[in-house]
């Protein structure tokens, strides 16, 4: 107890280089459990994901891209398919498919243009409000929802692609008509609108004043026409569609085939490596992924550990010089009657006292981090491929 | 009280110390003169047990201190000597009263109770310190940190009081002062003292004077 009153004293009046101490114990015991467990976590909810989308079809190029696109909406997007690829699965009867488009962006968050299918393959649930409906309906995810800070009734704007790109993407208002359950996967962060809704947005559909004088070229008055920037029940009758539908781009095909014979004939439909789709297994793509990451985790085990172990003889070359620097109070010791016992105990104290402090300042960042991976994992994972 | 007989202590750096007798009795104040080098410092160290004699006996209150096992030359150490050092040697982490009790800190074989808390009070009461037991050493005077010392030297009520030049680094005045104190203490408690010091202003104070040289034998 006396070496503990000591080192505790002399640990008090040296509080500044205490707390050093401490705060760089405490990160050396924290960082690996902190790294390891948002890995755990990202790896889990990866997995997690990619087994609940049990086949992706999509242009034939990196299966990465278009996993990470087509089930987890991030940044990197391949090059898009059509929607003669999601009608071809209709017309086969081999399973459900379920366009996804995902090249827009509504205050940062993605804009995913889909069917009512989506839901119910996803099992997703509308916390407020309704499903979408109508053109320029969104349906916002929970964490999309709390971060826009909108719900059924506001509006939000769909992000323009490039402000001095006249041919590009024009900002479209759309109506938030619900927002979702929180589910803990990229669903929490996208917004939903149907697919129509992303094809206008991209331009392909839109809507105007119905301008065609009696006689005029039609192409004279298009030249004169305003596009609508905005759906409302007034000018809605007005959108239409140019070209021809299976044409329209999709950055990637969901399918749930109706069973594994199904699945199989679906996935060799798109073997011939000459085809303009692939059918890609997500589970398969984030197992190789998740492999690759461990390796990769492994080398930063070993680099963790180096740190840690530079890092604890810094700690230790610390006290070993303020323990130095205490020779004449060990010397006092020893003339009033003090072992060398006594004299290690009260160093081993210091570093226990020390140690002890690191933990409980480790404990709590360890705990809060813990109960916010699997929300830290998702906007690693969101954050891009 | 203190009894050395035949007492021969070489360094390995070839200084060697030789004391054929030396006699100190309860209550009696001895200073010890000599030239700086000419092993002072070491007799104190050998009367208390932190050096071991190569031959010949320390006898400290009827015990044979330079016989017994380390363990207990440390309790005896700790229980019959009383320390006042030179540069004071406080802890500087630790208040004046708590500075007073080290000696229950770190000694083999004491413990720290109410009575050792008292008896700490009582003595920085006595010696005017009353209101400053929770100051730190930096926050005290060269006489004041002095006085915190020799209380630090007294709380065990030692047999035996040993002290190096303990008032070499005080002005004239804390000089008799700290004297005053130290005589009071040994007076009350029956203690021998056993001072080196290079002032010579101070020795007609003392009982007895030992000129280092008279000795015998230091080399």
């Amino acid at each position: 107890m006396n070496a503990l009153y000591l080192a505790a004293a002399n640990l008090r009046f040296h509080w500044a280089r205490t707390l050093v101490l401490v705060v760089a114990a405490a990160l050396v015991l924290s960082v690996p459990v902190l790294t390891r467990t948002l890995l755990a976590q990202g790896e889990a909810q990866l997995g997690a994901r990619a087994e609940a989308t049990p086949l992706l079809l999509g242009t034939r190029g990196s299966r990465l891209d278009l996993v990470m696109a087509g089930a987890y909406f991030t940044d990197d997007l391949p090059e898009p398919t059509n929607m003669a690829a999601s009608e071809a699965v209709w017309d086969s009867g081999l399973g459900i498919p379920v366009p996804l488009h995902t090249r827009f962006t509504a205050g940062g968050a993605r804009v995913v243009g889909t069917t009512l299918d989506y839901f119910d393959l996803r099992a997703l649930e509308v916390a407020q409000g309704r499903p979408f409906a109508l053109l320029g309906e969104a349906v916002l995810g929970a964490g999309a929802a709390a971060r826009l800070g909108a719900g059924p009734g506001d509006a939000i704007l769909s992000d323009p692609e490039n402000l001095f790109d006249l041919d590009g993407a024009y900002p479209l208002e759309m109506t938030v008509v619900g927002v979702l359950a929180p589910t803990g996967t990229p669903d929490d962060d996208a917004v939903f609108v149907d697919i129509k809704t992303a094809w206008v947005i991209a331009g392909i559909g839109h809507g105007h004043d119905d301008i065609l004088a009696e006689g005029e070229d039609a192409a004279a008055a298009a030249a004169r026409a305003v596009q609508y920037a905005r759906i409302t029940p007034e000018n809605i009758d007005s959108f239409h569609f140019h070209g021809d539908p299976a044409t329209y781009p999709v950055t990637a095909v969901m399918v749930a085939p109706y069973d594994d014979r199904s699945a199989t004939i679906l996935r060799g439909r798109y073997l011939d490596a000459e085809g303009p789709v692939q059918a890609v297994v997500p589970a398969d793509v984030i197992e190789a992924l998740v492999a690759r990451l461990l390796r990769i985790a492994a080398l930063v085990d070993a680099v963790t550990l180096v740190v840690g172990i530079a890092a604890g003889l810094a700690l230790g070359l610390a006290l070993f010089l303020s323990w130095r620097l205490r020779a004449p109070e060990m010397r006092t010791a020893f003339a009033l009657g003090a072992g060398r016992g006594t004299i290690a105990r009260m160093a081993l104290a210091e570093v226990a006292l020390v140690i002890a402090g690191a933990a409980l300042l480790a404990l709590p960042l360890v705990i809060v981090l813990l109960s916010q991976a699997p929300t830290i994992a998702a906007r690693l994972i969101a954050l891009g491929s | 009280m203190i009894e050395i007989r035949d007492l021969r202590f070489a360094y390995g750096s070839g200084f060697a110390l030789s004391v054929p007798v030396l006699d100190v009795a309860a209550r009696e104040r001895v200073a010890v003169v000599g030239p700086s080098g000419a092993g002072k410092t070491t007799l104190l160290n050998l009367v208390s047990g932190i050096a071991v004699p190569d031959a010949g006996r320390v006898t400290l209150d009827g015990r044979a201190i330079s016989a017994l096992p380390d363990r207990a030359r440390r309790a005896a150490r700790a229980a019959s000597v009383g320390f006042v050092f030179q540069e004071f040697a406080l802890v500087d982490y630790l208040s004046a009263e708590e500075n007073v009790l080290y000696p229950y800190r770190v000694g083999t074989g004491l413990a720290l109770d109410k009575e050792a808390r008292a008896r700490a009070r009582a003595l920085l009461a006595e010696f005017g310190l009353g209101e400053k037991t929770r100051r730190r050493p930096a926050q005290l005077s060269q006489g004041e940190r002095q006085r915190v010392a020799i209380a630090r030297a007294l709380v065990t009520r030692p047999k035996v009081i040993l002290a190096d030049e303990a008032t070499g680094n005080l002005d004239p005045a804390n000089k008799a002062a700290a004297l005053d104190l130290l005589f009071a203490q040994a007076a009350e408690t029956g203690a021998a003292l056993l001072c080196v010091t290079h002032d010579h202003e101070l020795l007609p104070r003392f009982d007895r004077v030992i000129d280092f040289a008279d000795l015998g034998g230091t080399a």
